[in-house]
């Protein structure tokens, strides 16, 4: 690490933290820092432990043991609420608008600026839909039409419009949970640029992903996951893409592993047990794809 | 970079083109959910106007206007909120009998218990707030659909009603409001049950329930397209999780949907006990579908998140003037159910036509 990093505090930061569900461990042991103006990456295969880390994160689910430091002082997440009052806001894959509302309806949800007193307090719908084009310009988006509905952008417009939201609601902290996994190329490149656009913005950004072909253009320090452990953490220039494919991809411990399973294959029984532990994990990509939900 | 024209990755915003704002405009009137009932009410009434086999063309008088008109109130009232309900994502098929119930629970205040009229209008409240809590609460709680939660309680609220009334009443299923002194019914009654602008050309007026009907199409206009709870209609109807994640109380919005069905239930009630003076146990029963179709006929998408209050106001007029136009056309009122079924169908298959449109308009 250089001096200048160790020198600035981070905005949050995760202390030796680890979860249990049962007897799993979803999460050992695991540090992270983030930094304002920086796109700290989280890499990790299914399973690794990316969703629970979010979820500590963003306030689903309190940590076993270690914490959660914000400026300095350790901070509790009740819930979701409480970690949005802090400033750290979640936009999940898909999950974030609605596609049949308009743009400016989906911007303000949950959130309405309101005018008028009593039984006339209604929206202030000119001011909404002014915000919103400011704070969209703010991300290199042009709006022409606020009353566009949602469902006509593209998947990357989505993401964006939720990552203005985020931002404009006071957001330090962005967790952008898989945002480009069920992109095409050209729509996770316009993604990309809204995670740069937010980071000159000063916001902290935890880029989630599996991709780091993803991950490498834009993150400022990359921290893999691996079966719920810290794989390693690389600030940018300690490493490469082909670095981090090589850790992610396991290399090494996938081919130990073929060649034990080849030395068995004629103990009977064997193919039985490789069939079981295929199906246990499509189980567990398939409960990971639900929480990252 | 293929972006769509609605949202320009150019930063400086392009100037503004006189002429596309105009056809942008034109497609916002195209695009509007009620727009294919209006297309299909002014059909109805022309059809209807062709029909007319009364001697004087009485359907184009205000004779024949009256006649759809309170039978529009009626079917419209409740077709507002339960279409507001839709946008919400939910069902609730126990309108129709709360409707008929409502008015038996007033009806047996008044008559049975000698409570004054406006107090029996305060516990009518009452007893329709817990049906809507109810449904309502089983619905978010159990997670269950609430086209099964709410035919539940249809049912239950049918036997009841029946099986009450029964009993209290002396093996008669109908409640009449005989003696005319019940304390504060006439004040109710001009609220409620009353006419207005008799003329000459039209003695009776006008029903007051025709006032009450335009008021709840007015606030319901008003909550879905300018309150913060409207946005959160569209949302929770729309993509309740996503609503969730960005705070919207989705199970409280539900919760006061139902609510506002039971309400307005309690006030078709309310002016039907006024206006006959009597109550009838099975009263209503059936009607439930009359106002989702309106819903339905209105633009209202019934997978929920899109639609208006408009529109259901102007389905309601459909099927009023659908019922009322075959007494003009000297039709057997039988083939009313026809007539509604395939209204249904093509509403709902242009609907979708013109609801695809809207998603794509902008591509």
């Amino acid at each position: 690490m250089t001096d200048q990093v160790v020198a600035r505090a981070p905005l949050v930061e995760m202390r030796n933290v680890s979860k249990h569900f049962g007897g799993v461990n979803a999460l050992q042991d695991v540090s992270l820092e983030v930094f304002a103006g920086e796109v700290t990456c989280v890499l990790g295969d299914n399973g690794a432990g990316k969703s629970t880390l979010i979820k500590i994160l963003s306030g689903v689910f309190p940590p076993d043991d270690g914490e959660l430091v914000m400026g300095g002082t350790p901070v509790h997440f009740a819930n979701p609420r409480v970690a949005r009052s802090y400033g750290i806001a979640t936009v999940f894959q898909d999950l974030a608008t609605v596609p049949l509302m308009s743009l400016w309806r989906n911007f303000f949800l949950g959130n309405e600026p309101t005018k008028g007193q009593g039984p006339l307090r209604r929206m202030d719908i000119v001011r909404a839909k002014l915000v919103m084009r400011e704070e969209m310009a703010k991300m290199g988006i042009s709006v022409r039409d606020p009353e566009q509905v949602v469902g006509t952008l593209s998947g990357g417009e989505r993401q964006a419009v939720a990552i203005a939201r985020a931002v404009y609601f006071g957001a330090k902290v962005l967790i952008l949970d898989e945002p480009t996994s069920a992109l095409g190329v050209r729509q996770s490149g316009i993604v990309l640029k809204y995670i740069l656009q937010a980071r000159e913005l000063g916001k902290g950004v935890i880029f989630i992903t599996h991709n780091p072909h993803h991950a490498y253009p834009v993150g400022d320090r990359f921290v893999l996951l691996q079966r719920g452990s810290l794989l390693g953490s690389y600030p940018k220039a300690e490493t490469t893409v082909e670095h981090l494919t090589e850790m992610m991809a396991g290399g090494a411990e996938l081919k130990e592993l073929s060649h034990e399973l080849e030395a068995m294959k004629d103990i009977p029984g064997v193919a039985q047990v490789a069939l079981e532990l295929a199906a246990e994990a499509d189980e567990a990509s398939l409960t990971d794809k639900e929480h990252s939900q | 970079m293929s972006i769509t024209a609605g949202v320009s990755e150019a930063s400086p915003p392009p100037a503004r083109d006189d002429r596309s704002v105009k056809t942008s405009r034109f497609t916002r009137a195209l695009r509007r959910p009620e727009f294919g009932a209006l297309m299909g009410a002014v059909a109805v009434f022309l059809i209807f106007t062709f029909l007319d086999a009364t001697p004087n063309h009485l359907w184009l008088t205000q004779t024949g206007i009256e006649s759809w008109a309170q039978q529009s109130a009626f079917f419209g009232i409740m077709s507002v909120p339960v279409g507001l309900l839709m946008i919400g994502g939910e069902f609730d098929l126990s309108t129709g009998v709360m409707t008929g119930a409502t008015a038996i629970v007033m009806a047996l205040l008044i008559a049975k218990l000698h409570w004054n009229a406006w107090a029996a209008i305060a516990g009518t409240l009452v007893f329709a707030t817990i049906v809507g809590l109810v449904n309502g609460l089983l619905v978010v709680r159990t997670k269950l659909p609430s086209f099964i939660v709410t035919l539940a309680t249809f049912f239950a609220l049918r036997g009841a009603s029946i099986g009450y009334v029964l009993r209290v009443n002396q093996g008669s299923t109908a409640i009449d409001l005989i003696n005319p002194h019940y304390a504060g019914l006439g004040s109710a009654k001009d609220i409620f049950g009353s006419s207005f602008g008799s003329s000459a050309a039209l003695p009776g007026g006008y029903q007051t329930a025709l006032l009450w009907f335009i008021g709840v199409t007015i606030l319901g206009t008003w909550i879905l397209t300018r309150t913060t709870f409207g946005n959160w209609i569209f949302a929770a109807g729309g993509d309740a999780v996503a609503a969730r994640n960005v705070g919207v109380p989705v199970n409280r919005t539900k919760i006061l949907l139902f609510l506002g069905t039971a309400w307005s239930a309690a006030l078709v009630g309310i002016i039907s006990l006024t206006q006959s003076s009597s109550a009838l146990s099975e009263q209503g029963v059936g009607y439930e579908f009359y106002y989702i179709i309106a819903a339905v006929v209105g633009g209202c998408l019934l997978s929920g998140g899109y639609g208006s209050a408009l529109g259901p106001a102007l389905g309601a007029c459909i099927i009023g003037m659908a019922f009322e136009g075959v007494i003009y056309a000297n039709l057997d009122s039988s083939w009313d159910f026809t007539f509604l079924g395939i209204v249904l169908f093509i509403a709902v298959v242009v609907n979708r036509l013109f609801y695809q449109r809207a998603l794509k308009a902008r591509r």
